[in-house]
This record gives C-alpha cells, sequence and structure tokens, in this order.
C-alpha cells in the first residue's frame, strides 16, 4: 500500500495536481506534459519524480521516452482514506443527531 | 479532493483548507448548543466506539479556553487545546486548536457557521492550516491513528 504522508505531500503542489489531472486523460510523455506548464522539461521531471515515489504514477521505457500514467493503487489509497476520513466523521455527526434528538424531546431542557 | 454521502461532504479546498458541511434535522439553537456545552459535547464528539471525553472545556467566548480529553479506556488517549475567538450565537463560532500527540501540532483555525436549512440545519465547517505541508500531515497522520483504532478517530484533529 502506498505511503499517505508521501502521498499528501506529493498532492500539496499545483503543479503535480495539474499534472495529475492531465495524466487523468491517458498515458502522457514528458515532452507532452511539459508544454501547457511553461516549465522546463527538467523541471516537469522533478515533479514526475516525486509523484512517481509517492506512488501516484507509473512510467515505462519506450526508446528514448518515459511515458507516465496514473498508477491506479495510489490513487485508490488517496479515495480510501478520505473515504475514512468521511465514515469517522459521519460516526460522530450521526451520533449528534440522536443527541439533538433527545433535546428535542426534552421539553425540560435538562440536557442544558 | 472531495468526498460525499447522503448527508456529509468533506473536501479540500485550495492548499489549506477543508471544509466539511453537513445538515441536521434541528433548529441552530440545539446545533450551537450541542457544539458549546460540554455534556453536551461529551455525548457525541468521541470519534471511534469505545472512546470517551472525561475532560470537557468548552467556553466560547471570545479569549475562552477550549480543552477536550479522550480516553479509550485502556491507557490509550491524547488532548486537545484551543482558544474562542469569536461567537455570534446560533450561527457563528471560530476558535482556533491544536491536537497534542503529545507534541502539539500546528495551530488549526476553525469556523463553523449554522444556516437554517429548511426546517433544520445546515453546518459548514471550514479547517485553515498554516500551509500546504500542515494540511498534508494532518490528513495523513489521522491515518496511523486510525490503523490503531479500527476506526479513523483523526475526526478529532478535524472537527472540533
Amino acid at each position: 500500500m502506498p505511503n499517505l504522508d508521501t502521498a499528501f505531500s506529493a498532492l500539496s503542489d499545483p503543479t503535480r495536481r495539474a499534472i495529475l489531472a492531465r495524466l487523468a486523460l491517458g498515458e502522457t510523455t514528458v515532452m507532452e506534459l511539459a508544454r501547457p506548464f511553461e516549465m522546463t522539461q527538467p523541471a516537469i521531471s522533478r515533479h514526475l519524480k516525486v509523484l512517481e515515489g509517492a506512488g501516484l504514477i507509473v512510467r515505462r521505457v519506450e526508446g528514448t521516452k518515459r511515458p507516465c500514467r496514473l498508477a491506479n493503487p495510489g490513487i485508490e489509497a488517496i479515495d480510501q482514506w478520505l473515504e475514512m476520513l468521511r465514515t469517522a466523521l459521519a460516526r460522530n455527526y450521526d451520533r449528534l443527531d440522536q443527541v439533538l434528538a433527545e433535546m428535542k424531546s426534552d421539553t425540560g431542557g435538562k440536557l442544558g | 479532493m472531495t468526498t460525499t454521502m447522503s448527508k456529509l461532504n468533506l473536501k479540500t479546498v485550495g492548499d489549506t483548507h477543508v471544509v466539511v458541511t453537513r445538515h441536521f434535522a434541528a433548529p441552530p439553537e440545539a446545533i450551537w448548543r450541542a457544539h458549546t456545552e460540554p455534556e453536551l459535547i461529551k455525548k457525541w464528539m468521541l470519534g471511534p466506539d469505545g472512546w470517551t471525553m472525561p475532560v470537557c472545556i468548552c467556553d466560547p467566548r471570545p479569549g475562552g479556553k477550549i480543552r477536550f480529553e479522550w480516553t479509550n479506556g485502556q491507557g490509550g488517549g491524547f488532548y486537545l487545546t484551543g482558544e474562542s475567538l469569536e461567537a455570534v450565537p446560533y450561527s457563528r463560532l471560530v476558535h482556533v486548536e491544536r491536537m497534542h500527540l503529545p507534541d502539539p501540532t500546528p495551530d488549526n483555525h476553525v469556523e463553523t457557521t449554522f444556516e437554517p436549512d429548511g426546517t433544520g440545519t445546515l453546518m459548514t465547517m471550514r479547517m485553515t492550516l498554516p500551509d500546504a505541508q500542515t494540511r498534508a500531515a494532518m490528513l495523513s497522520t489521522g491515518m496511523e491513528h486510525g490503523m490503531e483504532a479500527s476506526y479513523v478517530r483523526l475526526e478529532n484533529l478535524l472537527n472540533k
């Protein structure tokens, strides 16, 4: 399972998030990625290295090119984490629903 | 990134915010009380099953102290401290908080609003962390604690 700490750090940069958004459309080469960002290829490559290290993308060798694409396990881990967070918060608020229902039936306001 | 279900919405906004929204079938005054009166807070702000809050101090007046202490009854526990900054009865609460794990985490600035929504209330909680790295750490630190406790208890980092 990918390290979520590294994954969230990798996601804290807007350029890297934009790269991921572009890769969501399909496999892309570094040259194609660099074009819309007005960045040099080495600069893009540094961002790709961070994303790769975080398990969010994978790269393969094809001649002199190294096309990259999203790594599904990494992306899914982040989704799952947010889902767990949501579940935990939801649990607190479900309990709050109960407390509110008790307050409503307690006309004497004893809970206050 | 965003995750939703019927009632709760949790999303990251920009580089430093986390925004949680939730509808409640009760008027704003009741939600307000449940967020400010210790005897009510102790009933729900607990995280995973099995955890309780033996100490709950909450003074919503500007400058007022906040302190929540949780325990799992088996020697595990942690606490949160904070200060109230603003309170507009029954519509708006602002405070700053940090977790002690046991080292204090960077301050989390939390603005919570309660708006009438049909016959109930829409709560919006907007957390602001000092920077993107801190937010990333907050979100991922929760993972470690969540793994320990079978259910994530990191909500405690997020929802005071």
